[in-house]
């Protein structure tokens, strides 16, 4: 008992943690049809512009509290700058393209942005760990925990009920959905398509930064972070069912498990183990494990 | 009909750099080897675009082709460069032919993300292996030609040269491959696969065919680059490699088998030149390439040649 409860703990966190990274991209890919690179550059500038302003807003004397709205605002603020720009100005044209040539016009954005990113904060790494240190900690199973990963839990419920809710309950989540089934038979009928490619478009980047910047307490901010979480984010979402929320929460649920398994049992195959999943899901169910159960996507 | 100039393109920009290879500087013979065994790698996965493929885990068998070198070296003590490349190929053509039963089956965006994993396998199991050198990678013991170890000053001209015989073989090869039936079917299944299974041809066999070829190419360009840089590191499976070389086959197009080779020494120049300018912006420049590329030269860099010829 002792030994596993430990392993959950980790394996929940972590799978918290991708859920919030990965659940973005689910949702960008299952309306638009676009496995979108710039993901990982959302996740990357949501990191610095949370560890940033939160560091400025903490030099400032105000209350540390609050720095947690701080990060949220970060990753609203680089989003908003961003996301209706490239989705307006470049991906807009590019719709009807083969889905790899757009993979790949997402990647050279990636390209662009990794550099923006450098140009604007420069190569050394970002600290601020006093959200994280915060909350003080917990303890379970004879270990302690930071308590800051309790809000990663929660925001990860929070973002995944919101969801679920927003398209199965709300008169813009049923519009979405006619839009990802027939998007020229919804566009026949009088539905708006662009602005719901817009606005997915845009809160997926959103959930990315803000992944990003409830991260960045957590780790040291440097170039290239963003780099590994798009392919273990790839991952998550294909091990799921590409575009299905439900899916997305399952595959982070499954390779955070998997991952706090090998880490505690077998350190030497974690990385192995989260892509060989991903494998053996692309060569038996290549639609995802989600995918049968659930036909219509998201 | 006009006559087919490519052998005879690539016999004289064989003996250009045989010729011309003493006067070059030691680092642009360098760069040039290097971009020679990237063009291997470039020249599989043109084969695999013009079927309408884009394989974002090329870096796999680049990466195969690096560790057997090494393997070979370290277990046999084998030095001898043709030995290691056609080892380095081989192993690489193995591993292709078995995986090639399951990725023939997939087409589009789901054939990129199986390759993707299939290479992040590799390069989960290299990082944390002791063995196989983890993070820090391994060492490449100096190879020899023929039983004979080039001097230091020449050591750079020789690898050269052994890449430019490899490279304009290879590129050879390839030619006569597109020109046969099986490589004209590349294009046909990038059109329409249901047209060419009425053919009565298979279209998995063909892309099962084609994918071995770019894993042996990309297997020798594997040990060519390692036995040139003397050192080898899990980078080289990594996903930005292979991201790299899928941009890299973009940049050049898919129009001739001199396209890859010349992709790649333009990536090196960039690579060089803008790293060498501004070392932050080097990634913003090949992006914006990329990008450039994508919208307004669908056929890649090459089509620029073709039109003018055309024209």
């Amino acid at each position: 008992m002792n030994e596993i409860a430990p392993v959950l703990i980790d394996g929940i966190i972590y799978s918290a943690w991708l859920f919030i990274a990965a659940v973005g991209l689910t949702l960008i890919y299952g309306v638009m049809k676009i496995l979108n690179v710039t993901h990982a550059s959302f996740y990357a500038l949501g990191a610095y512009a949370g560890a940033s302003l939160t560091g400025a807003w903490l030099a400032r004397g105000y209350p540390p509290v609050l720095s947690y709205a701080v990060l949220l605002g970060a990753a609203a603020l680089v989003t908003l700058v961003l996301a209706p720009a490239m989705e307006r100005g470049l991906l807009r044209f590019m719709y009807a393209k083969d889905e790899v040539v757009i993979l790949l016009i997402t990647y050279a954005l990636f390209l662009i942005l990794e550099d923006v990113i450098k140009l604007i904060w420069g190569v050394n790494p970002y600290y601020v760990a006093e959200p994280y240190a915060l909350l003080g900690s917990f303890e379970a199973g004879g270990l302690t925990y930071p308590t800051y990963n309790l809000i990663l839990v929660g925001l990860a419920l929070v973002i995944g009920g919101g969801l679920t809710w927003m398209l199965r309950a709300t008169r813009f989540g049923k519009l979405l959905l006619t839009v990802i089934h027939d998007p020229e038979m919804s566009r026949a009928m009088g539905v708006n398509v662009g602005r719901y490619y817009l606005v997915t478009f845009t809160f997926g980047s959103f959930l990315a930064a803000l992944g990003g910047s409830f991260t960045a307490p957590t780790v040291s901010v440097v170039p290239g972070l963003g780099v590994d979480v798009i392919v273990l984010s790839f991952a998550v979402v294909v091990i799921g069912g590409m575009g299905s929320v439900t899916g997305a929460a399952l595959g982070a649920a499954i390779v955070g498990l998997v991952r706090s398994i090998s880490v505690h049992y077998v350190p030497q195959v974690e990385l192995f183990v989260i892509y060989f999943v991903m494998a053996m899901v692309l060569a038996f169910r290549p639609r995802g494990l989600f995918s049968l159960a659930e036909p219509r996507r998201i | 009909m006009t006559r087919d100039r490519t052998p005879l393109l690539l016999g004289a920009i064989f003996v250009l750099i045989v010729a011309g290879g003493p006067l070059l500087p030691q680092w642009a013979l360098f760069i040039l080897t290097i971009a020679i065994a990237q063009g291997l790698v470039v020249l599989g996965l043109m084969l695999l675009l013009r079927a309408g493929l884009v394989s974002f885990g090329q870096a796999l068998y680049y990466c195969v082709g690096a560790y057997t070198t090494v393997g070979l070296t370290r277990a046999f003590g084998v030095s001898e460069i043709f030995v290691r490349l056609a080892a380095g190929a081989a192993v690489a053509a193995v591993l292709a032919f078995v995986l090639g039963f399951l990725l023939a089956k997939y087409r589009g965006i789901f054939f990129g993300l199986l390759s993707l994993a299939l290479s992040m396998i590799l390069y989960g199991l290299i990082v944390k292996s002791e063995a196989l050198g983890s993070t820090d990678g391994l060492n490449v013991a100096p190879a020899t030609l023929l039983g004979a170890r080039p001097g230091a000053d020449s050591v750079r001209y020789a690898m050269a040269v052994i890449a430019a015989l490899v490279g304009t073989g290879a590129a050879y090869a390839v030619h006569l491959y597109l020109g046969s039936p099986l490589g004209r079917l590349g294009p046909a299944i990038k059109d329409n696969e249901i047209r060419v299974e009425y053919m009565g041809a298979s279209v998995r066999y063909t892309i099962h065919v084609k994918y071995v070829i770019a894993a042996t190419l990309a297997g020798a360009g594997g040990a060519l680059a390692a036995t040139t840089v003397g050192h080898i590191d899990p980078e080289m499976g990594y996903w930005t490699t292979s991201g790299e070389f899928v941009f890299v086959t973009i940049l050049a197009g898919t129009g001739s088998v001199l396209a890859p080779f010349l992709g790649a020494l333009l990536f090196s120049a960039i690579h060089t030149i803008a790293y060498d300018v501004s070392p932050h912006t080097w990634q913003m420049s090949l992006g914006a390439a990329l990008l450039l590329v994508i919208v307004f030269l669908p056929g890649g860099l090459w089509s620029l040649f073709a039109r003018g010829k055309a024209g």
